[in-house]
């Protein structure tokens, strides 16, 4: 498993064959890539990404656990940035490497749902027209509560 | 006791300060709001909808209601927004 909270940007490619490397016993990785997305209204000068040192890392690292627990996962990779981005920029990635790929999929779709809101980050968008605290929504807590109910 | 206390996000750009120490004997989270939100403004008006913050307890998210005797840091923030 590796965590990594950084600032720097990072090459998805190159993390994605360094994880891949070696896996003999793993038939499937599955990869999110998440990226700063443009606002239809308003073009967006940048984004500002806030987080809570420490608790970030234990947070992930729990998630990542989490996920391990429930399916048969043979590695983990969740790296997030935090500071000024552009849109198009890399914001995060997560792998998951299993046996199968059903369980390298639900392991990528749940750690994606946690990491939205139980991982301590921020974020602002800032336009012309000045900036907002990025507000969470009701559906990412239902998206919780379906995992939690056992889906 | 002292207790380190930080904000983030848009807690922290009302109260102005991103963590300071305090002198406090507030057995819970819902007592220290109360005792801050006493002091100024600007912190009453931070904690004036619980509803909108969150709050963890040496790094640990949990409720209002929850002890903070020999905590050593208390971190109040909105919603997290990752991903």
């Amino acid at each position: 498993m590796r965590i990594l909270v950084q600032e720097a940007p990072f090459d998805v490619g190159a993390e994605l064959n360094a994880f891949q490397a070696d896996k003999t016993d793993m038939g499937a990785v599955v990869t999110f890539s998440g990226l700063v997305r443009d606002l239809p209204e308003a073009p967006l000068r940048h984004m500002l990404i806030e987080h809570y040192p420490g608790m970030t890392e234990r947070a992930l690292t729990k998630i990542a656990e989490d996920a391990c627990a429930r399916w048969s996962l043979g590695d983990v990779l969740v790296i997030h940035r935090y500071g000024q981005m552009a849109p198009g920029d890399q914001i995060m990635m997560v792998a998951t490497a299993s046996p199968h790929r059903k369980d390298a999929f639900a392991a990528a779709d749940f750690l994606m749902d946690y990491l939205k809101s139980r991982a301590p980050f921020w974020k602002k968008e800032v336009t012309a027209d000045g900036s907002d605290w990025v507000a969470a929504k009701d559906e990412d807590e239902e998206a919780l509560r379906q995992w939690q109910q056992g889906s | 006791m002292k207790l380190d206390v930080m904000y983030f996000a848009w807690v922290r750009e009302r109260i102005g300060v991103p963590r300071e120490t305090v002198e406090t004997e507030a057995a819970t989270v819902a007592d220290l709001v109360r005792e801050l939100s006493a002091r100024e403004g600007r912190y009453e008006l931070a904690f004036s909808d619980l509803e909108a913050l969150r709050v963890a307890v040496d790094q640990d998210l949990t409720d209002f209601d929850a002890s903070i005797t020999g905590a050593r840091e208390v971190a109040f923030f909105p919603p997290m927004t990752g991903g």
